[in-house]
């Protein structure tokens, strides 16, 4: 019978992603419900010494599959080799980070499992050795709760930033196992040409810890230095509304709502946004929201924990030397 | 080339999500339904592809019969053809026998490229893709924003960011490709494309017409099951932060946020 909890950890570059420590963690803390193991799945290039930093957090063995191959994240190499595995360790649960990564892999994987998964969900939860997940749809306007039929793995990609990260065990040593690395070649069509790097080096807003967004109220692209500024002070990265995205003011990626990203930091601060549905649809499950509006009727104040009614031209700023003051 | 589109129908995001007594669905009644913004991008992206290499676009829909509007709205655009999958027993599947009932529909019709939307705005699933082009044994590039057909049609070359960077995968085609915004600006039906759009054809396939087994859809054989759905957990009311000025407010903001809220 099915059993356990296997979790995909992803690394880039040979590091593993801090999304992957939150599912290990997670990973661990269904297992214990169920007295079952966590299995870490590894898969790049000479990343075998990471293996043990998995284990820190919670896994109880980890495989690790070692080779060219799958240096690059490809959903072709990368399926059909955790396919080999799912299939030899038969765990229970099966669970990924809700990255754009682990969000392509889970959905191959679970069709070609024929199993049925939750994507990026905020919540998990283990109901007599069932999964049960919470999830926002209409990105946020309504929580769904699911739960699977019997075909096993139970399947779910858990969004970044929002599991509990374990406090990393370095007593904790897992066993560490060598993964067969034989496969179909044939079955890998696509390939990663070339790896274009953002320059910027700012952490994406799905994973940051702190975002600060700009919206019409910004009045052009010239004025967003002011949000940078702070967001240097804070450790926060950049987003923006539609509108501000549409005006051609900052790239299609930023954008934070029901049609852009769905976000969940810490802190989301909202300058010169109005607050439409589609916005607050991708940022109300941001823990603490700032709001800075000169209306005093915008929507936005509706769902702000902070509110601050005026200008922000001149907000901004100033809250920028109170933030490098209080660091200091 | 030829091309299809899958096209989902989803609430205009417009919309407030209203629950339905079950605690399972929302209310559809008042709804205003519109094609799913991402779908507009691949509509979008396969006229052009079709401009620079001729060919033709198909634009599949699977769902209600309110579901023709959009497939009508996307012919408008400039698309040639539109099917539309509807059958009671569809009704309630889940994302990967939409894939199943989709791939069953294309298979039989030429294809060199599929394109999906990156993800529903309704479900947030973006699963339907992916799952597409595995039961239909082709690769598949998901989140992309930059597609690129090479000059003999036998490959492409796409651009997806992952976080932090972009990369440029490669693929022969047939492929599945999922569309993320920045891909194209979506053109608008002009009044001759909709006058046009009435007369093009537009096929309604059941399941008998398809093949399938009904026993493998619909809500009971769904894998993935809902349990309930509920509102957003509310969000306790906030305070409007007090202050004679500007400075003054910004001062309070920066200690709330680090001695009470302990953000900064
Ligand atoms: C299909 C569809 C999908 C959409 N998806 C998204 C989405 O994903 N994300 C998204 O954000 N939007 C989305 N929208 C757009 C959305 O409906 C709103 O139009 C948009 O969010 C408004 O952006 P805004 O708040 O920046 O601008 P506005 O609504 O114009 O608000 C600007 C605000 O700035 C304030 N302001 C102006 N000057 C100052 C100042 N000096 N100091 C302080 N405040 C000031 C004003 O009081 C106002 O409240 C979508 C719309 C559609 C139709
Ligand atoms: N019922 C459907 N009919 C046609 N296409 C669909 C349907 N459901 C999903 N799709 C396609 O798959 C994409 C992602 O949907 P989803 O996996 O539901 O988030 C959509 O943007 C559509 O292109």
């Amino acid at each position: 019978m099915a059993q356990g909890v296997m979790v995909i950890a992803e690394q880039r570059d040979g590091e593993i992603r801090k999304v992957s420590y939150e599912v290990v963690s997670e990973g661990k803390r269904l297992a214990d419900k169920m007295g079952w193991k966590v299995t870490a799945v590894l898969l790049g290039q000479g990343i075998k010494e990471k293996a043990a930093k998995l284990g820190h957090y919670g896994a109880d063995k980890v495989i690790v599959v070692d080779d060219t191959k799958f240096a690059a994240y490809t959903t072709d190499a990368y399926v059909a080799k955790i396919t080999d595995i799912v299939k030899a360790e038969d765990p229970a649960f099966l669970i990924m980070g809700a990255s754009v990564q682990g969000k392509d892999l889970g959905a191959r994987l679970s069709a070609r499992l024929g199993v049925g998964m939750a994507q990026d969900c905020t919540a998990l939860e283990v109901d007599n050795g069932n999964l049960t997940a919470i999830r926002p749809i209409y990105a946020g306007k309504a929580y769904a709760k699911v739960g699977f039929s019997d075909k096993r793995p139970h399947m779910a990609t858990t969004r970044p930033n929002v599991m509990a990260m374990n406090e990393p065990d370095s007593s904790r040593s897992p066993e560490i196992v060598d993964a067969d690395l034989s496969m179909d070649e044939s079955a890998l069509k696509t390939r990663v040409a070339e790896v274009l790097r953002d320059a910027t080096g700012k952490v994406d807003l799905t994973e940051a810890d702190k975002i600060i967004s700009g919206g019409r109220g910004m009045k052009g692209p010239e004025h967003f230095n002011i949000l940078e500024d702070l967001a240097a002070a804070i450790g926060a990265s950049v987003g923006a509304s539609r509108s501000a995205v549409d005006a051609g003011w900052r790239p299609h990626a930023d954008q934070v709502g029901q049609t852009g990203k769905v976000v969940s930091p810490n802190l989301y601060i909202a300058c010169g946004i109005s607050g439409a549905i589609q916005h607050l649809a991708g940022m109300s499950t941001s823990k603490v929201i700032v709001a800075i509006n000169k209306d005093q009727d915008a929507p936005i104040f509706q769902r702000a924990d902070y509110g601050v009614v005026d200008d922000l031209f001149k907000v901004v700023p100033a809250l920028t030397e109170e933030v490098k003051k209080i660091s200091h | 080339m030829n091309i299809i589109v899958c096209l989902k129908q989803v609430p205009d995001t417009e919309s407030q999500i209203k629950l339905a007594p079950d605690g399972k669905s929302i209310l559809k009644e008042d709804l205003k339904w519109v094609m799913n913004p991402y779908d507009e991008f691949g509509v979008e992206e396969a006229l052009r592809i079709k401009e620079k290499f001729g060919g033709s676009v198909t634009v599949v829909g699977l769902g209600p019969k309110r579901v023709t509007e959009s497939i009508r709205t996307a012919l408008a655009m400039g698309a040639d053809k539109g099917i539309l999958i509807s059958d009671p027993a569809l009704e309630g599947s889940d994302a990967l026998a939409t894939a199943k009932a989709l791939a069953a529909a294309v298979k039989d019709i030429p294809y060199d490229i599929i394109f999906t939307g990156q993800r529903g705005v309704d479900d947030d699933n973006g699963i339907v893709g992916p799952a597409l082009a595995e039961y239909l044994g082709i690769p598949h590039m998901s989140i992309i924003v930059k597609v690129e057909v090479s000059q003999d049609g036998k490959s492409v070359k796409c651009n997806k960011p992952v976080e932090g960077q972009t990369l440029v995968i490669e693929s022969p085609l047939p492929a599945v490709v999922t569309a993320q915004k920045g891909l194209n600006e979506p053109r608008y039906a002009s009044l001759p494309g909709i006058m046009k759009a009435k007369k093009k054809p537009l096929e309604e396939k059941t399941f008998a017409a398809l093949g399938l087994n009904p026993s493998e859809f619909g809500e009971g054989a769904r894998n993935l099951k809902v349990i309930e759905l509920t509102p957003p957990p509310a969000r306790k009311a906030g305070k409007i932060v007090s202050g004679d000025t500007p400075e003054s407010k910004a001062k309070e903001l920066a200690r709330l946020l680090h001695e009470e809220a302990k953000v900064i």
